[in-house]
């Protein structure tokens, strides 16, 4: 019933771990870059505020995949050598996804008053000081729902990773089936592997919605 | 080191690959349009259900919404052109798999579920900010469920979650990029393909970059129209 999957795991299993893996080095760049581009979006700074903006609206609106071929494509001729597939679907992973958690960051940082920012200031602090223990402590508390669905969606885009062969689960899960032919068994299991993760992701981030709602912080 | 490599732009226009380029456009709306048919009404069917009394309609639809929006859609995309043929046993199957055009077929249907199941938690937020006053006034004169689902409740919800849904009619033309996976033409499976072609690459994915940027702002242009046009007077707009 479950031959295919059974002789096959720990092979597949290796394939998550790379998608463990690429998401965590996703949200981690991701995370940070967003932190910079939600305070360019708020910037006063023209300039910054501009270009921010530009790189925001265009890549959100270019689907991932294409992104994950630019990367592929462009990273040989930087580099001159070709390149791994984790480090070049990281880099456009890290990319795409700024412009994500940024608009989120955005959100958050508009969310706080203005008069705690003034009182920010006025006790002495820098800017750079105030966006590291005012603004982004803030924004992480209130947009934390927000951050762990969009955790989940990334670590869900990581099986596009598949299209420059990189070896996670699916593209591992295809080159099993094309030898065993059990594509129904094996295409559930993925889904449930990504199902279990995703799922107990999302009920986390509505805990934390329930709970910020209680607590009438949002 | 400088850079050796030569741009050579005109891989999106010239011979034959300009003609690929369009086949590839004209595919990704196709893709796009008939996804989105499904998914709106689909939609919003699951959403109302998602909203219904009934406990049972309830259940069905929020399991349907969580398997399709917790499983990469890759995975689904790949589930319905790979699996779902095999359920029918060996001699269905082949007749089914010489389908010409089943990875067109298997790309807009599961991008059409794929996204019905987030169009239906938009509808279900509708339902939820629409509050139970007008729920009740409605069954008050004398409308049966149906009736008062069909004429009150769905067309009130979907004037209120227009701005969300254009999102998702966005992510629609977007995610059908992921059909090149089962081997559909549309636009990035053309730009890979100017790749292997001619190996720029860089050039043919930079054009369909545009292309998509070019699709989002006409999507985003036609929603705000019908967004000023279905806007509910005397609720604050933009």
């Amino acid at each position: 019933m479950f031959d295919a999957i059974i002789n096959n795991l720990s092979y597949l299993l290796k394939g998550f771990l790379i998608n463990l893996e690429l998401a965590i080095c996703a949200l981690a760049g991701g995370i940070f870059l967003g932190i910079l581009v939600g305070l360019g979006r708020i910037s006063k700074n023209v300039w910054v505020y501009h270009s921010v903006t530009l790189y925001v609206n265009f890549i959100r609106n270019i689907p991932l995949i294409l992104v994950i071929f630019w990367f592929y494509f462009i990273m040989p001729i930087l580099v001159g050598k070709p390149m791994d597939p984790f480090i070049s679907a990281a880099i456009s992973f890290v990319v795409f996804e700024a412009t994500y958690f940024g608009e989120i960051f955005r959100a958050g940082f508009q969310s706080i008053s203005r008069d705690l920012v003034s009182a920010a200031y006025s006790t002495g602090l820098t800017y750079t000081q105030t966006a590291r223990y005012i603004l982004v402590p803030i924004a992480i508390r209130r947009m934390l729902p927000s951050m762990i669905t969009q955790s989940i969606i990334t670590f869900q885009d990581t099986s596009l990773a598949y299209v420059i062969g990189l070896q996670e689960l699916v593209r591992r899960t295809t080159i099993v089936d094309s030898m065993e032919v059990r594509s129904i068994q094996l295409y559930s299991f993925v889904a449930a592997l990504f199902f279990v993760i995703c799922f107990v992701g999302s009920r986390i981030s509505r805990y934390y919605e329930m709970k910020s709602r209680e607590a009438n912080i949002l | 080191m400088g850079l050796a490599y030569k741009f050579d732009w005109s891989v999106l226009w010239r011979e034959p690959y300009g003609e690929w380029m369009l086949q590839g456009i004209w595919l990704t709306l196709q893709l796009g349009f008939l996804a989105l048919i499904i998914a709106f009404f689909l939609g919003i069917f699951v959403g109302t259900m998602r909203a219904a009394p009934w406990k049972l309609l309830r259940l069905v639809s929020t399991i349907y919404v969580e398997i399709f929006r917790n499983v990469p859609f890759l995975v689904q995309l790949f589930f319905w052109f790979y699996a779902v043929p095999m359920i029918f046993g060996k001699t269905l199957q082949f007749k089914i798999n010489a389908i010409s055009g089943l990875n067109y077929y298997a790309a807009v249907v599961g991008l059409g579920l794929y996204t019905a199941s987030r169009v239906a938690e938009h509808v279900r937020a509708g339902f939820a900010s629409i509050g139970q006053g007008q729920y009740q006034a409605a069954l008050s004169t004398g409308m049966s469920q149906w009736q008062m689902y069909w004429h009150i409740m769905i067309p009130h919800a979907l004037r209120l979650i227009l701005p969300p849904l254009t999102t998702e009619f966005l992510t629609i033309f977007k995610n059908s990029s992921v059909a090149m996976t089962i081997g559909v033409a549309e636009t990035t499976f053309m730009s890979y393909k100017i790749d292997s072609d001619t190996f720029h690459g860089l050039e043919a994915t930079t054009g369909a970059m545009f292309v998509y940027l070019v699709l989002g702002m006409a999507v985003v242009k036609t929603m705000s129209y019908i967004e000023t046009r279905f806007r509910i007077h005397g609720l604050v707009g933009r």
